[in-house]
Parts: C-alpha cells; sequence; structure tokens
C-alpha cells in the first residue's frame, strides 16, 4: 500500500517540484492551511486570453500535498480558466493515479481546494467588475 | 518494568510511543472511573442524601491525593478541564488585575501553544509585552539570557519544566531562586514531568504549578492548578455560575472561598476520582523507576536512532522521555504513515510548538516518546519500521 502511495513519480514531483515559486504579479492568488496536519499551499497564477498563462505554487507539507498540488499546476497550465473552474476533485485523483483515502485525501487535494479558491475569487472579481 | 499487562488497549498489537500526546490507562484507573458511576454518582456540594457525601468524599479525597502527591495544601488545589484551563484561569484572573499596560510577561522559546497564546490574550487585551527566553542549539534554555530578561522584571515567568517537543529538562528550581531574587512570579507547566518525576512544589517553589491529568495516566478531562495559598486567595473569579458564590443576588454575588471560587458548575468528579488512582497507580510503581526506566528506554532509542544515517535527531541527552527527528528529505507526516502501517503510533507535525519549530528550521518533526509501559522491543520495531520507510522512500 504504502510503495504504491509513495511511487516513483510522486517523490519525484516531491523532490522536483515543477512550477514551484512566485510570479511577480499574480492576478489570481489563493493560499490555505489543512487544519488538522499544519501543510499549506499557495497558488498564484496570470490569465491570458482566457486561459491560465502562467500558474507557480508554494508551501510546505507531506510528499502527498506538494507533488500533487505541482502536478495540477503542470496539468491546468494553458487550459481555459472556465474549465479548470470546472475541474472536479475525481478528475484530480484520476491525475494523481495514487490509492489516496481517509486522512491523505485532504492532503491530495489541498492545491486544488487553493486553486478552486483563487480562481472562483478571480473570476467572481471580473464579473463583478463588469457588470 | 513489567506493567504493560496492566493496560487493556495495550493487549492489541498496537505499539504506542505517543505518551506525550496523553498516556496509555492502566486497568485500575478505568474500573475507577467506571466503578464512580456504578456506585457513587451523584452531583458533589450538594445532595442531603448518603449518596451525595459519598461523591463529595470521593472528589474532596482525591483533591488531598492531588495536593499530597505534589506537596500542596489541600486548598491550594484547583481542578480544571486540562493545563490549558489551568493557565487561562492565571491569566485572565491573576494575570487582569496584576498585569498592566507596559508590563512584561517572560515566556521562553520551548513552550507548548497552551502557554503562549493565554499570555497573547491577555497581553494584547492590556497592552503587555512578551518576551521570550531563547533556546541553544542543543534545545537547552539559554541560561544567560533568563538572567538578562529576568532582570528586566517581568510580571510574571511562563516555563515549561519538560519540553513536549525536545524533552528538555528545565532546572526550574534554579529559575525560580532567580526569578524571585528579582520579584518575579513564576507558573511552571509540568503536564510532561508530573508524570515522570516526583515534584515537590513547596521545595521548587513555584508560585503556580500546571498539569493535564490524562498525560499522567489518568483520565480525559480533569487537570490541576496549583496556586500558592495567598495568591488563589486573592484572585478574582475565573469563570461564574454554581459552586463558586456565596450568596448570589441580583445585581452582584459573593464569592466561595478558595478553591471552590475557581470551581464553577458541576466538576469532572469521576475524573477527578481516576487522576488520583492514577497518582496511587504512579506511587505504587516508584516515580523513581518509571524515570529510570524511561531514562534508560530514551537513551537506547537515541543510540540506535543516531546509528542511521538518513535520521536527524534533535535535542539533546538532558532528555525526558522525549525523542523529536526526521528522516531524510521527507516530511513527518510521510514517515508517520509508513510507521503507522507497522502498528506504530508516533506524532508528526508541530506539535502545537509553532515557535519552536521556527527556531528549529523544520515545519514539523516526528516524535517518539516512552511511557512505563514501553520497552526496547518497541523501539526494535521502530527501528526496523524505519528501515521500511526508508525502502518506500527511497533514501
Amino acid at each position: 500500500m504504502m510503495e504504491q502511495l509513495y511511487q516513483e513519480v510522486i517523490l519525484d514531483y516531491y523532490r522536483n517540484p515543477r512550477n514551484k515559486g512566485h510570479l511577480d504579479n499574480p492576478q489570481i492568488k489563493a493560499c490555505d492551511v489543512n487544519d488538522s496536519c499544519g501543510d499549506e499551499i499557495t497558488i498564484e497564477a496570470t490569465e491570458k486570453n482566457g486561459k491560465m498563462s502562467e500558474i507557480k505554487f508554494s508551501g510546505q507539507g507531506c510528499a502527498i500535498s506538494q507533488s500533487a498540488a505541482s502536478m495540477l499546476t503542470e496539468y491546468v497550465q494553458g487550459k481555459s480558466v472556465e474549465n479548470i473552474a470546472k475541474l472536479n476533485k475525481e478528475e484530480v485523483l484520476k491525475l494523481l493515479n495514487i490509492p489516496v483515502s481517509g486522512m491523505r485525501l485532504k492532503c491530495a487535494l489541498l492545491g486544488f481546494k487553493v486553486l478552486k479558491l483563487g480562481i472562483i475569487e478571480y473570476l467572481g472579481g471580473k464579473n463583478g467588475s463588469s457588470s | 518494568m513489567n506493567v504493560k499487562k496492566e493496560f487493556p488497549l495495550l493487549k492489541s498489537k498496537v505499539v504506542y510511543l505517543d505518551s506525550a500526546a496523553t498516556a496509555q490507562k492502566p486497568k485500575v484507573v478505568i474500573d475507577s472511573v467506571k466503578s464512580f458511576y456504578e456506585t457513587s454518582n451523584a452531583n458533589v456540594h450538594r445532595g442531603m442524601y448518603d449518596l451525595g457525601e459519598k461523591a463529595t468524599d470521593l472528589y474532596e479525597s482525591s483533591r488531598t491525593n492531588v495536593a499530597n502527591f505534589i506537596g500542596a495544601g489541600t486548598t491550594e488545589i484547583v481542578f480544571v478541564k486540562n493545563a490549558t484551563e489551568a493557565i487561562n484561569l492565571v491569566a485572565n484572573s491573576w494575570g487582569f488585575v496584576n498585569v498592566k499596560k507596559g508590563d512584561k510577561i517572560l515566556l521562553t522559546e520551548l513552550e507548548h501553544h497552551s502557554n503562549i497564546v493565554p499570555w497573547q490574550l491577555l497581553a494584547k487585551c492590556v497592552g503587555a509585552k512578551l518576551l521570550y527566553v531563547p533556546i541553544t542549539k542543543d534545545g537547552e534554555l539559554d541560561k544567560k539570557e533568563f538572567s538578562k530578561l529576568i532582570k528586566q522584571k517581568p510580571k510574571l515567568f511562563a516555563v515549561t519544566h519538560v519540553s513536549n517537543v525536545l524533552g528538555t529538562i528545565n532546572p526550574v528550581k534554579k529559575f525560580i531562586a532567580e526569578a524571585h531574587k528579582n520579584k518575579v512570579l513564576v507558573l511552571v507547566d509540568a503536564s510532561q514531568s508530573v508524570p515522570r518525576t516526583k515534584i515537590d512544589v513547596k521545595n521548587i517553589n513555584c508560585d503556580f504549578l500546571v498539569f493535564t491529568g490524562h498525560k499522567a495516566f489518568g483520565p480525559m478531562g480533569v487537570g490541576v492548578l496549583y496556586a500558592k495559598k495567598d495568591l488563589l486567595e486573592n484572585m478574582p473569579p475565573f469563570l461564574g455560575g454554581g459552586s463558586m458564590i456565596k450568596q448570589v443576588h441580583l445585581q452582584e454575588s459573593t464569592f466561595a472561598d478558595v478553591p471552590a471560587r475557581f470551581e464553577a458548575g458541576t466538576p469532572n468528579v469521576a475524573g477527578a476520582v481516576g487522576l488520583a488512582k492514577a497518582i496511587d497507580w504512579l506511587q505504587e510503581k516508584g516515580m523513581g523507576n518509571i524515570q529510570q526506566h524511561e531514562k534508560e528506554l530514551t537513551k537506547y532509542a537515541r543510540k540506535k536512532l543516531k546509528e542511521e544515517k538518513a535520521i536527524k535527531l534533535y535535542g539533546s541527552e538532558n532528555n525526558a522521555g522525549v525523542i523529536s527527528f526526521n528522516l531524510g528529505d521527507m516530511h513527518a507526516h510521510d514517515v508517520a504513515a509508513v510507521l503507522n502501517e507497522e502498528n506504530i503510533c508516533v506524532r508528526a507535525g508541530h506539535h502545537c510548538a509553532m515557535p519552536l519549530m521556527n527556531k528549529l528550521g523544520v515545519p514539523a518533526t516526528v516524535r517518539v516518546s516512552f511511557g512505563p509501559y514501553n520497552s526496547k522491543d518497541d523501539v526494535d520495531k521502530l527501528m526496523s519500521a524505519i528501515q521500511r520507510a526508508k525502502k518506500v522512500f527511497r533514501l
């Protein structure tokens, strides 16, 4: 079970995170902490022509939360922001392709929760200002 | 020590290495709580019937038991819910009377959140300032810095006896003597030390001492505040309600003598009874024996962990049964998850001591803590689970 959870790809994303860092002027920015374990993720992103052009994550926590956030940023980059807003957790878990359950679900989905938070806020702000 | 068989929960296959979070309970303690509800349950200090008197006697004799155990007077013992409540009681009652704008409160970088946050709330309210005694790289309090800071004459020095993260044993008696020379009162958080060290409050001469019952083999939901009698008698109530009053009028009330003044509402009588039984159990086994046993185990475990190159150990050899470490570049939660698969219970995280974690420069550690029921066999199981973790993490 542990070998499947901590498979090579997860450890690789944990040790060599893709898209880790910050953006100078992110339009989309959100962060959250998992109360039960203290894991933190911040996501910063920019939108261009309706697509997510740049995206970075930062934070600290277990291998599952950090690698999942990293994989998610790679997955959404270049995709339409409106479509990303419609992503559901089943799709994200499929993307991770690891057997997570129980307490570790929160770890695996922390990055997704933060991304969703940032996008909802961003889209809400955009709609609010245009009306 | 051969006490494991007295702990019903440990008959399962778990290897329990988290006694600093909460201790397992011996059967005699569990039975005492059960027996209270089955044979003596009534509200205390109220019923004009024999059963009520029986419950009251049990509650008050539990108080005497606690008092004798730490060398206090019976009226100097207040039953609370846990150490956190005891510190909040002191901060809200003594604190609001004695700490004014511009005053200082001295804490240490080793404190549990329970000995930081109540003081932050008080300081913010009255405009006081918090100072901290730093730790050295070995995880010991910096005594030179303490001597400098105490000369700033804070109103109170609040310090843990034993660190819940590093196991550091602080020389509280020396600190208290130096604090008193500077006319500073001292509160000792003895939650981690009461289960393993004989404490005499008159000997160390602390002004306040707090501990929780559940870490000392008692039930959850009962804790103790000790305060010197002259201090306690001059403190205003913390929580208002039944039991803590003499007379209640529509606009104001007069308050009961101590310790009842600080025990509003129906107390945790079964909890107090269980705690008293836990104290009997501790004394029967011998505090010295327990301390010696845990010391040997800690030494053995530190030696084994040190042999493992991928492990970084925190803290020093001056240690009361608590070891913090990290494995390679893995987060403590990942390590704990693998250990859990091997039925090993350890704590992973910031251990309610975020300022200390910042000082150590890590977000979290794995913490192993021992009780009298642990053995070298448990340490060996831990070490083989760590080997498994190394394999899982390709370390």
